[in-house]
Formats: structure tokens, C-alpha cells, sequence
């Protein structure tokens, strides 16, 4: 198949480094796949909502949609020994991760056959073989945590780097400064992924930090401001980034990005900005439509195709939604299991500890 | 033979270091400086700055890169200078490492080992005199030791580096040059102890003292007491205090019929009201006096001296206690 040689949108903004080119190389079946892909990832948050609504999935939910060209790019530049580790907006990192519907859907309903077998819910995808280390409730948390999985690597000296993923609400914490500083101090292979979708939780990001130049943030640290919605140049972007901290240590890429849904099921995500806004983003932004555009250009697809893709992909989503329905509940025993590794046969003990208790394995 | 507590740690760390590649060392000052309490002395030299990683005085960042480098397959050894500063890095240890195997179901074990010493040192004032027992007892998915002896030190941090969960490491600094007799097996670099194990430090038939850390060797003073008065103590040295030995405790209480724990701690929501509380639950009917609590004063740490000795435990408020349970107070 013929190479193809697409522009990006906008340039990159480098900081403290010459940024890459803008002329990303790609195949017809990369932007096959992009799409499907998106396609796929959207698809599942739209259902996810519905089955929130429906009252199916409990407690907290973050929806990814709007922000699908951060995921596929950024798997695109690498490869499953290199780690990701996100925050709570986990789904379709999860799914990129090479994750399955099923998997995801029965997570999120509380089912056995969940990625975590129902234990850690919305919040709590993992899938540590491929380098999925999670899923992390604690805003900033997971940098630290990222930098850590970093430390491993540059340890064992198996040439893989972590993407730690943070959102610009995260990226005022004060733990992202004192992991990045020792990140810095000690070369390690880390990418921090300003995931800068503009509000955090419901506070716009200029009402939280006084600069919102995120990229520039790591200070002697270099950055990279990424069009976050053009899957074409995150994928650059983190080939440039994997390349340069293998070299050099850590650097901050800021992905320009856009969440549709509020911050999670609570929220209307309309009370701090505006219909318009969010409307001017889909028409003109759309990580999608982006895609579905390039391929129509380059009369790699058709719209009908595309549109069956679309359809497909409903499909799918439903068939999966039905599988994990069919998943039953865990086992009221793994009240007790997981709790350790080793639990040395020591006892554990319910609410009523006469009642019910455990030993542990 | 004798050896002191810091040897018995750091011949500990250098073992486990020199069998295990995946073992490593961080915190502040673990390295070029030899440790703040001499801990891991010579490491450095040994091992390199791989492996011994001196570290910013950041400990919510440097606990959060400890515990990503255990998701990785690594065995970090993560000192903190004192426990007191474990709270700017509370977050990492219970929400990051105690809760991972459990939420992944098993995909993300945390096999790392927070060590540091813990509790009241002499005249440091309130910020750095706590014991923080009961806080990380509380919490599933953590493992808490507490050495007393070299050979607990010993025995204690090799089991917890070898384990494949979060084990937080309560150290006594004013224990660190305190010299203790070792046996050879003890020495063995393959030594270690069960976890979970409560060990009777001394037997005795009239009253149960439960204690772990510096406060064994209280009790211990104070069984010595109590046997010139006629009063037999058998003297707990719980070791574990997740898991805590209920068993090992609620056996003693059923021979003696009498209790008394013994804590640094604060009082409420303690080490002492938890086993209070076992004691209750398995073994109510073989009581013969109510239980009795030795513990810190229920007020931050002060400075002066007169006040300090009132808010820590001393050997005689054990005496009077276990002479309280045996009906033999004046």
C-alpha cells in the first residue's frame, strides 16, 4: 500500500526544543484504522451514558468523547511494552490499550467478567500485559505512579518509556512538580500527557492556574503543544517524545483537546461554558470528522463505507453491551480475594465479623 | 554475639540487596550521606546510585515514583527519614499501594517496603513524635511490622522486602543503638520471620502485657518488677500489627485472665482499644479484671522534658497497671 505524506492542522509549539515536523507519515490503513477505531471508543461513551442513565453503571463515570485522537495517536508511536497510566477518564485508553468492549462493559456494570472482575468499576481499567497500569481515582496521583513505572524501565534497561496521563486540572498539583524535578534529575524515559481539555472538573483552566501553558510548565523541562484532536500529529508528536526521552529524560507534551460530556455524570458540562462553544468545537475540531474527511480526500473510503463503519461499530458496542449484561455478578467470596498477594491464612471479617469472615489466601 | 538494631537493619538491607537485583534503596539522603540514621551505611559504595537513590526532600513525589517502580516488577525500599514525614505521602501508600492488587484483581501487586523510624524520639516536640501504628494498621492491603529486637530487625525487614505486598516498617530511632543478643541462625543471610507472628518474649501465668516496638522492652523491665512482687507477666511483643496475632494474644489471656497493652500511640482508635477489642469479641468469659490501656498521653508531643515523660509511657505506669488488673493496687 502507498505511503501518505498529511500535514498537520497547526504547527507544534516546542519549548525548550525545536519541535518535529509537521509532515506526518501515514498509510491508508492507519486512517482506516484511526476511524474505526474513534468510531468504536465513541461509540462505547454514548452507551456508557445510556447505561449510566438507565442506572446499570453506579457511582462515577468519565467520559472520554471528543478526546479519542489522544488514545489512537499515541498507541500509533508505539508499542505494548511502552507503559500508559491515566487518571480516571480511562475507557478508551483501556480499549486502545487493546482492551475489549465486553471487558469494559462488564467492568462498568459491576459484572465478573469485568477488566478488574468488577472491583474497581469506572475509575479502575487495568491491563498490565499490555502495559495498562490503570485507572487512578487521586487527581496528579498517577504521575508520580507514571514516573515510578518510568524508574523500572530505565532499571531494567529494556528500552521501553511511560506515558503518564494528566488533565489540566492535575497539572497544578504539586506531586507533578516534585516527580517531574526527580524524573529530570534521574534521565527517566517519562512523557508527561497534559491531556488539556480545557476544564477541570467544572473550573475553566484559566480560573486554575495562572499559566495555562501547560507545555511550558515543566520549566527546565521541554514541551511540545500538540493539536490534540488531529491523530496524525499526536502520533508524531509521541514518536518524537519516545525517541527524545529514551536520549535525554522527560518532556511534557500538551495536548489541545476538547471533552464533550461534562466531567462526569453529574455534571451537565454546560453551567461553565457555553452550547456554542461545545457546538464550534464538534463542526470544526472533531478528531472523527478530521479522519473521515482525510480519507474522503485522498478517495480512500466512501461516505457509504464510512457510514457502515458507523453502523458496525452500534453494533458492535450492542453486542458487547448484551454480552456483559449476561455476566453475572462476582461471587459474594471475592468480598476476600486480591487483598493481598499472600494473605498468610489470616482472618478478615465483614460487617458483622460472627457472620461473615474470611481467611485469606 | 550482640549486634545492634541499625547493623541488624542494614546487614538486612545489604542481604536482600546482594540476592535480589530487583531490590533497591531511595529517600533523602540513603546515599552520599550514609543515611540520616546511619541505616544504609555503605550501601552506596556497594551497590552504586542505581540502587541506593538519594532522593529531593519530596516524599509525596518520591513515594509515587517508589510505587509505580513495585507496578513495574521492581522491590523499592523506600526510607523515610522519620514517619512523621510518611503523611506528605499518606496518598501514595494507602490509595496507591494498599488498594492496586485489590482494584486490578490481582493484575497490579505493590511489592515495596516504607521503613523509617516511627514514633516519639527524645525532645523533637510534637511535628516529629508520632507513632504511626494504628493510622497504616487500619487500612487493608498494607502489611505493618514493628521490630523491637536486632533479630526482629533482622528477620522483620527481610520477610517484608521478600513479600510481594506493600509493608510499611516501623523502626524506633532511640532502638538504633541498642545492642541485642543474636543467634547464628538470626545471622544466617537466608533468617527470616514469619509475618503476622506475635513472639512471647516472656512467659508468665498472672497477667498478659501486649507491646511491640521500644515499649517490649517497658514491658519487659516492668515483668522484672512485677516478679520481685510476686506477679508472673508473660510479655507479647506483637511484631506484626497487621496482621495482628489475635490468636497468639487471646491464647495468652485465656492462661493469665488478665490483660494489659502497652502503646506510644494516642489512645483513642489505638493498637491497645483494637486488641481491647479482640479480647472482648474471642475470649470475654475468661477475663477476671478489665482490660487495661498503657498508651501516649492524648496530647500532641510537648518539648519540655518533665512534660515529655508525662506523655509517653513509662515502666512504672505498666507496673501499676498490670498490679490494677491483678488486684493488687493499693
Amino acid at each position: 500500500e502507498s505511503a501518505l505524506s498529511i500535514e498537520t492542522s497547526i504547527p507544534f509549539i516546542g519549548h525548550r526544543i525545536d519541535p518535529p515536523s509537521r509532515t506526518v507519515e501515514t498509510t491508508p490503513n492507519e486512517l482506516m484504522d484511526f476511524f474505526k477505531t474513534m468510531v468504536l471508543m465513541r461509540r462505547m461513551e454514548i452507551a456508557a451514558d445510556s447505561l449510566y442513565k438507565a442506572k446499570l453503571i453506579r457511582g462515577f463515570c468519565h467520559l472520554y468523547d471528543g478526546q479519542e485522537a489522544v488514545a489512537i495517536g499515541m498507541e500509533a508511536a508505539i508499542t505494548k511494552k511502552d507503559a500508559i497510566i491515566t487518571a480516571y477518564r480511562d475507557h478508551c485508553i483501556f480499549l486502545g490499550r487493546g482492551g475489549t468492549l465486553v471487558e469494559a462493559f462488564a467492568e462498568l456494570m459491576g459484572r465478573r467478567d469485568g477488566c478488574s472482575k468488577g472491583k474497581g468499576g469506572s475509575m479502575h481499567f487495568y491491563k498490565k500485559d499490555s502495559g495498562f497500569f490503570g485507572g487512578h481515582g487521586i487527581v496528579g496521583a498517577q504521575v508520580p505512579l507514571g514516573c515510578g513505572i518510568a524508574f523500572g524501565q530505565k532499571y531494567s534497561k529494556d528500552g521501553s518509556v511511560t506515558f503518564t496521563l494528566y488533565g489540566d486540572g492535575a497539572a497544578n498539583q504539586g506531586q507533578l512538580f516534585e516527580a517531574l524535578n526527580m524524573s529530570a534529575l534521574l534521565d527517566l524515559p517519562v512523557i508527561l500527557v497534559c491531556e488539556n481539555n480545557h476544564y477541570g472538573m467544572g473550573t475553566a483552566e484559566w480560573r486554575a492556574a495562572k499559566s495555562p501553558a501547560y507545555y511550558k510548565r515543566g520549566d527546565y523541562v521541554p514541551g511540545l503543544k500538540v493539536d490534540g484532536m488531529d491523530a496524525l500529529a499526536v502520533k508524531q508528536a509521541c514518536k518524537f517524545a519516545k525517541e527524545y526521552v529514551l536520549k535525554n529524560g522527560p518532556i511534557i507534551l500538551e495536548m489541545d483537546t476538547y471533552r464533550y460530556h461534562g466531567h462526569s455524570m453529574s455534571d451537565p458540562g454546560s453551567t461553565y461554558r457555553t452550547r456554542d462553544e461545545i457546538s464550534g468545537v464538534r463542526q470544526e475540531r472533531d478528531p472523527i470528522e478530521r479522519i473521515r474527511k482525510l480519507l474522503l480526500a485522498h478517495e480512500l473510503s466512501t461516505e457509504k463505507d464510512l457510514k457502515d463503519i458507523e453502523k458496525s461499530a452500534r453494533k458492535e458496542v450492542d453486542e458487547a453491551i448484551a454480552k456483559a449484561k449476561e455476566s453475572p455478578m462476582p461471587d459474594p467470596s471475592e468480598l476476600f480475594t486480591n487483598v493481598y498477594v499472600k494473605g498468610y491464612g489470616v482472618e478478615s471479617f465483614g460487617a458483622d465479623r460472627k457472620e461473615l469472615r474470611a481467611v485469606l489466601p | 554475639k550482640e549486634m545492634t538494631v541499625r547493623d541488624a537493619l542494614n546487614s538486612a538491607l545489604d542481604e536482600e540487596m546482594s540476592a535480589d537485583p530487583t531490590v533497591f534503596v531511595m529517600g533523602e539522603e540513603v546515599g552520599e550521606y550514609q543515611g540520616a540514621y546511619k541505616i544504609t551505611k555503605g550501601l552506596l559504595d556497594k551497590y552504586g546510585p542505581e540502587r541506593v537513590v538519594d532522593t529531593p526532600i519530596t516524599e509525596a513525589g518520591f513515594t509515587g515514583i517508589g510505587v509505580g517502580a513495585a507496578y513495574h516488577g521492581l522491590r523499592p525500599v523506600v526510607e523515610f527519614m522519620t514517619f512523621n514525614f510518611s503523611m506528605q505521602a499518606i496518598d501514595h501508600i494507602i490509595n496507591s499501594a494498599a488498594k492496586s492488587n485489590y482494584m486490578s484483581a490481582g493484575q497490579i501487586s505493590v511489592p515495596i517496603v516504607f521503613r523509617g523510624p516511627n514514633g516519639a524520639a527524645a525532645g523533637v516536640g510534637a511535628q516529629h513524635s508520632q507513632c504511626y501504628a494504628a493510622w497504616f494498621g487500619s487500612c487493608p492491603g498494607l502489611k505493618v511490622l514493628a521490630p523491637y529486637s536486632s533479630e526482629d530487625a533482622r528477620g522483620l525487614l527481610k520477610a517484608a522486602i521478600r513479600d510481594p505486598d506493600p509493608v510499611v516498617f516501623l523502626e524506633n530511632e532511640l532502638l538504633y543503638g541498642e545492642s541485642f543478643p543474636i543467634s547464628a541462625e538470626a545471622l544466617d543471610s537466608s533468617f527470616s520471620l514469619p509475618i503476622g507472628k506475635a513472639k512471647i518474649e516472656r512467659e508468665g501465668k498472672d497477667v498478659t502485657i501486649v507491646a511491640y516496638s521500644k515499649m517490649v522492652g517497658y514491658a519487659l523491665q516492668a515483668a522484672e518488677r512485677l516478679s520481685k512482687e510476686g506477679i508472673s507477666a508473660e510479655v507479647i511483643n506483637l511484631r506484626s500489627i497487621r496482621p495482628l496475632d489475635r490468636r497468639a494474644i487471646n491464647a495468652s489471656v485465656r492462661k493469665t485472665n488478665r490483660l494489659v497493652t502497652v502503646e506510644e500511640g494516642f489512645p483513642q482508635h489505638g493498637v491497645g482499644a483494637e486488641i481491647c477489642a479482640s479480647v472482648v469479641e474471642e475470649s470475654f468469659e475468661y477475663l477476671d479484671a478489665p482490660v487495661e490501656r498503657i498508651s501516649g498521653a492524648d496530647v500532641p508531643m510537648p518539648y519540655a522534658a518533665d512534660l515529655e515523660r508525662l506523655a509517653v509511657p513509662q515502666v512504672e505506669d505498666i507496673v501499676r497497671a498490670a498490679k490494677r488488673a491483678c488486684f493488687r493496687a493499693k
